[in-house]
């Protein structure tokens, strides 16, 4: 069997498997897209602060 | 003189837009941290460009690219991994609990995440050690990749030692000018161009040859064409895989495929990325554009990779495969073929393309390098921890020795070896920290002796494997040789196994089976790392 002009199940399957994985990534994405949302906790305020100390140092 | 003047027109216009972005992202301290701080989102196609940008590099355009022109397509097993390892595993899974367990322990870097999470100072010293001394192997890749696309495109007029010198200075430069901070819109920037020169990229190439199953249909056709000794090696053509357990397989399939695809996880400039989110939901939002941009990248790169046989064997000019075509070093490949193949404005917009790929990469990997032997070793293990001015200066004077360790490895490694060269890290940094890394996020029963043995096992395996058995390594530092009088010890499959096929699970048995005998950490201590998760 041929598929986009290859013939090589192990590659033309990869080539699909790359786009279905891309998809599944859109997919993915726009089904949660507004799940996930966390509060700001103060151990996260004191991270940001620090990390700009890093920042600011170099 | 005329393509040197238009370079550097385009060069400059690119460097001061850069510059203004980077400028004006910085004025209105909109960086990835003031975002979380203000509790607002970082917009999801910004951080998953800017993570895109970061990840992918010259190394794997021109890299592996040229490694696709020779292996052919089965390269794309590369990208698959780079979408479902790199992309939905690493986000979905790795990057929320990066990110919390990350900020719970106040951890900046990625040894200091490990160090912290299981209070082990050996730990973060010895994982910035490991980062400081084996990174520049893969900055020099980057480095050695833009610098084959300068000589290729200015031939006759820039040597490629003195285009290795242009890159790295405009790379200090950038360096110096900031481009070390999180500055999400310059990134977002390089990735956006870098989509654009990939697809135009494509679509060119598909249209050049006649369609995309014509396209196909014709690397096939030109199988017969594959050089004697790549047959013996077990080459079975351009659209196929090789023959199941030949050397080339081997290379193929655990170097380049499982080495790189793996790897990626426990790229320290990478994993800290998460933690400059401000929650689950942005990274949610970031895995739609990280999938369709890596596809856009990798994938892209592979199959044009492949395809450029068909083009260099159709062209009276060269009348012969790519490999033959770029007089054996596979660097050469890609550089080769835009230069031939496209439109020379093209050619300007790649140079672009390749350019944004650099930079970002290459400005956090100098990040990281720099954090890695300031803040990871010196402070960590010579000042207990306590932040000093010396830090910094410890810090500035790892980023200019890498600098220079890369610039050296940039004029001394042989031809044909950007992806080798990247998969050796990738493979040497999953070896040592992925097992200790999947325990620190998921397992509250991994105990410190067992982070620090895996760690061990995973680095000293490796470079055990690639000293003594890795035929290719082996052979090349000689150290086998000298010793047992002879190139390596191992026999075949062996010695075209890579490491990450042994030492990985090898590293994480260790990890599972210290652990399972070794002190456990204090209760309240695992409870404050996965608190609010």
């Amino acid at each position: 069997m041929e598929i986009l002009g290859i013939e090589d199940p192990a590659i033309w399957s990869v080539y699909l498997l790359c786009i279905i994985s891309a998809f599944y990534a859109v997919y993915y994405g726009v089904k949660n897209w507004n799940k996930g949302e966390d509060r700001v906790f103060p151990e996260d305020v004191t991270w940001v602060k620090d990390e700009k100390k890093v920042e600011n140092d170099l | 003189m005329n393509s040197i003047f238009i370079l550097t027109i385009v060069a400059v216009v690119y460097l001061f837009i850069i510059a203004y972005l980077g400028y004006r992202g910085y004025k209105k301290t909109k960086t990835a941290l003031d975002y979380l701080v203000a509790g607002r989102n970082v917009h999801p196609f910004v951080m998953a460009v800017s993570y895109g940008a970061t990840f992918i590099s010259t190394s794997a355009i021109i890299g592996f690219g040229g490694a696709a022109a020779l292996f052919g397509m089965g390269l794309l097993w590369l990208t698959f991994l780079n979408i479902a390892v790199g992309i939905l595993l690493s986000f979905i899974i790795f990057g929320k609990r990066t990110r919390k367990i990350g900020h719970n322990l106040d951890a900046h870097t990625f040894p200091e995440l490990l160090g912290r999470r299981f209070k082990s100072t050996f730990i973060q010293g010895f994982g910035g050690i490991i980062i400081f001394v084996f990174m520049p192997i893969y900055t020099a890749a980057v480095l050695i990749g833009a610098g084959r696309f300068i000589e290729t495109t200015f031939a006759g007029q820039i040597n490629y030692n003195v285009a290795i010198l242009i890159y790295i200075l405009i790379v200090t430069g950038y360096v110096l000018a900031g481009g070390l901070k999180a500055v999400m819109y310059a990134d977002a920037f390089q990735g956006v161009i870098m989509f654009l020169g990939m697809g135009v990229l494509l679509v060119f190439t598909y249209v050049k040859l006649g369609g995309v199953v014509a396209a196909h249909q014709a690397l096939t056709n030109i199988s017969h064409l594959v050089p004697d000794k790549l047959v013996a090696a077990g080459h079975m053509g351009w659209t196929s895989m090789p023959k199941l357990g030949s050397s080339l397989w081997w290379v193929l399939v655990s170097t380049i495929v499982m080495g790189v695809g793996i790897g990626v996880l426990t790229q320290p400039q990478l994993a800290v990325r998460f933690m400059t989110v401000k929650s689950n939901k942005e990274l949610n939002r970031a895995v739609a554009i990280g999938g369709v941009f890596i596809l856009c990248m990798t994938g892209v790169a592979f199959i044009v990779g492949s395809l450029s046989n068909v083009y260099f064997v159709n062209n009276p000019e060269y009348g012969k495969i790519a490999l033959s075509a770029a007089g054996g070093n596979i660097d050469k490949i890609m550089p080769l073929y835009i230069n031939s193949a496209l439109p020379s404005w093209f050619v300007y917009v790649f140079m672009l393309t390749l350019l944004s790929a650099a930079m970002s990469t290459t400005s956090s990997q100098f990040h990281a390098m720099g954090t890695s032997i300031g803040r990871d070793f010196f402070e960590k293990v010579f000042f207990k921890g306590k932040h000093s001015k010396h830090t910094v200066l410890i810090t500035r004077l790892g980023i200019v020795l890498g600098i220079i360790s890369t610039v050296t490895l940039g004029y001394k490694l042989p031809g044909s070896v950007i992806a080798i060269a990247t998969a050796i890290f990738f493979g040497l940094c999953a070896n040592t920290f992925l097992p200790t890394y999947v325990g620190a996020m998921f397992f509250k029963g991994m105990t410190k002796a067992g982070a620090i043995s895996s760690m061990l096992t995973g680095f000293f395996g490796t470079a055990l494997w690639l000293l003594f058995v890795h035929k290719k390594e082996a052979a090349a530092l000689g150290l086998c040789n000298l010793i047992f009088n002879k190139p390596t010890l191992g026999t075949f499959p062996w010695i075209v196994v890579d490491p990450i096929i042994v030492i990985l699970p090898l590293a994480a048995i260790v990890a599972i089976v210290v652990s399972l005998f070794t002190k456990k950490l204090p209760s309240a201590h695992v409870k404050s790392c996965f608190e609010h998760i």
